[in-house]
């Protein structure tokens, strides 16, 4: 019965009755790169920590913690292993796509709760750079306001679309964006296409 | 599939009776359209009438108050909507009533509609609830004015179990002249309720939250009370309800409550043990959970839980991998990311709502299962907590 109601691949199965790299040990754990993303009041919180080759500029070990459900537990267990051995430019250009690739893919409704294992690292790659002097490699994600009404930036339009808004419409109702003069909806329109393509498999 | 497969999520359905599955194989087959007048349409009549006057008996009601429907959704919905009624000839649009009364922890299919209520020009008063769950009675007296046509309040909640002093909230209603319905689905079949007594004049109840069928309910419209139809386009149902008879559905309405009419007593105590030990058990062997709703007027199989530092939905998953079915209100499950309104109703904070699971037993859960649960529980909240980015054992 229960397998049978299972609404997730084997692979994600697999991660998360046995998540690999957890971070057990924190207080003992010398990392070199830091990064936490989301928020326990929205809901989840990921943290993730790196050590790095200098020298080669590759990931030699990631963990990570977690409250989150079972697809940040699962996609962020995959990402802790694919990263090793990692440049760190790679590791950060890594998308949620990817890693739902590695898992053969989540239910759509789960994708957004999967992103937060990416984030969080690319958090701790810049941290590292931060920490070695070498601020000039940090990338940062800026923002930026789509609709100017009601201040509204391209990320929280992509949120929006990983929170399962598909429409104009549906990016609206949970941000507010658009509902001032209007004028944004062509650039929402083509947004929400980008971050489709980005983050979900084509069916 | 785990070997050993507990069910504890009886708030979200429950397993249809062997004696309701036997009622219902045996009405399949009368056929006719309980419209008709010829025999086989007699025969499905017989059927649909008897149903009638068990559900009403069994809540204090004639058997013309009540009406069948086809959901606990479908009845609140009718409800909710009647009072719009632009029609000229309808009760509800004679009497001019402009606000609707109800409270921040009812079930979307009030909540929902009082908003779309609310966008058609309805003025809402949402009622707030206090850290059990319970109403606010001295709100609810200031919101009831003479333009309110419904309060409407939930008797059992589907989350925490709060039970609302039903009767007392009526007579605030009703002595602010407006009418008073009740969505009473988690609470008939589970404990006792009398329209009569509780002095309601609509009252929603469902099936397959008592070991009957999915897809039937039925609404108690007290007599003389103003009705105006949701569905329309036949005279079934005394004109309030168009469609043909769901005649096995209503015979299993009929027969779970029957059932439950034999056996609610005698399980309400055993229930109430359960959730003691279980209560005991996780007090003992969990550390820092907190327990949501009201401790004593609380359903008696359910169970609200809420351990720190533990996400729902990972809670719920690795029980289901353990054999064990419980559920959460809240957030990922459901494809949202918020947390449930009931428990943020209740002042716990975000954090909490998202770390909670409910547990709701039933009739065929036996101790054994919850020494199971109670074997199976303690380990998975401390695999999560082990992995979790907050949790700090409270000192």
């Amino acid at each position: 019965m229960a397998d049978g109601n299972w609404t997730y691949t084997e692979k994600v199965k697999d991660h998360f009755m046995n998540p690999r790299n957890v971070l057990t040990d924190e207080e003992h754990y010398h990392e070199d790169g830091r990064g936490v993303a989301g928020n326990i009041k929205c809901g989840d919180e990921m943290l993730v920590v790196i050590k790095v080759d200098a020298d080669k500029g590759i990931i030699t070990d990631c963990k990570w913690k977690t409250f989150g459900c079972a697809s940040a537990i699962a996609s962020t267990s995959a990402l802790s292993e694919i990263v090793v051995g990692m440049k760190l430019d790679d590791a950060f250009n890594l998308s949620a796509k990817d890693i739902n690739m590695a898992l053969g893919g989540l239910p759509e409704h789960k994708i957004h709760c999967s992103v937060l294992g990416d984030k969080a690292l690319r958090t701790a790659i810049n941290d590292y750079y931060l920490r070695n002097g070498m601020e000039d490699k940090v990338k940062k994600e800026e923002e930026r306001v789509v609709c100017q009404c009601m201040n509204v930036t391209d990320h929280e339009i992509e949120d929006a679309v990983l929170e399962g808004a598909r429409t104009f419409y549906e990016v609206q109702e949970r941000t507010k964006a658009g509902t001032g003069c209007g004028q944004c909806e062509e650039e929402i329109t083509q947004l929400i296409d980008v971050y489709k393509q980005k983050h979900f498999c084509q069916a | 599939m785990p070997e050993k497969y507990i069910y504890m999520d009886n708030n979200a359905t429950t397993p249809v009776h062997h004696e309701v599955q036997s009622a219902m194989q045996k009405a399949i087959g009368a056929f006719g359209n309980p419209s008709s007048l010829h025999g086989p349409g007699r025969e499905a009549r017989h059927y649909v009438e008897e149903a009638r006057e068990t559900v009403a008996s069994f809540i204090g009601a004639a058997p013309e108050e009540v009406m069948f429907v086809g959901s606990g959704s479908e009845a609140n919905n009718t409800i909710l909507n009647a009072l719009t009624c632009q029609r000229m000839g309808c009760a509800y649009h004679q009497r001019g009533f402009t606000r609707i009364v109800t409270s921040t922890i009812e079930h979307p299919c009030v909540l929902e509609t009082a908003k779309c209520l609310q966008e058609r020009g309805v003025d809402v008063v949402y009622l707030d609830v206090d850290a059990h769950g319970k109403v606010d009675c001295d709100q609810l007296r200031e919101a009831v004015t003479g333009t309110t046509g419904l309060v409407s309040v939930m008797m059992a909640n589907n989350e925490i179990g709060t039970i609302q002093d039903i009767k007392t909230i009526a007579e605030i209603a009703h002595a602010g002249g407006a009418l008073f319905h009740t969505d009473a689905v988690q609470a008939v079949g589970k404990i006792p309720v009398n329209v009569e007594e509780l002095e309601v004049d609509f009252l929603t109840l469902s099936a397959h939250k008592i070991y009957g069928p999915k897809g039937v309910g039925a609404l108690y419209v007290r007599k003389g009370a103003p009705f105006c139809p949701l569905i329309r386009g036949g005279h079934q149902e005394r004109g309030r309800r168009a469609g043909t008879e769901n005649t096995p559905g209503i015979v299993g309405l009929g027969k779970a409550i029957e059932m439950r009419s034999r056996e609610m007593v005698e399980e309400e105590s055993r229930l109430l043990d359960m959730k003691a030990a279980l209560r005991k058990g996780i007090e003992e062997h969990i550390p820092d959970v907190q327990f949501i709703g009201h401790p004593t007027d609380c359903l008696p199989g359910t169970l609200n839980v809420s351990f720190d530092g533990a996400e729902g939905e990972a809670i719920i998953l690795y029980l289901d991998l353990e054999g064990v079915a419980v559920s959460t209100g809240s957030a990922c499950a459901s494809g949202s990311l918020d947390p449930s309104h009931v428990i943020l109703a209740t002042g716990m904070p975000a954090e909490c709502a998202h770390g909670s699971i409910r547990i709701s037993m039933g009739r065929e859960n036996t101790m054994d299962d919850v020494t199971y649960m109670l074997d199976t529980l303690p380990l998975v909240i401390e695999k999560i907590r082990s992995m979790s980015t907050v949790y700090k054992r409270r000192q």
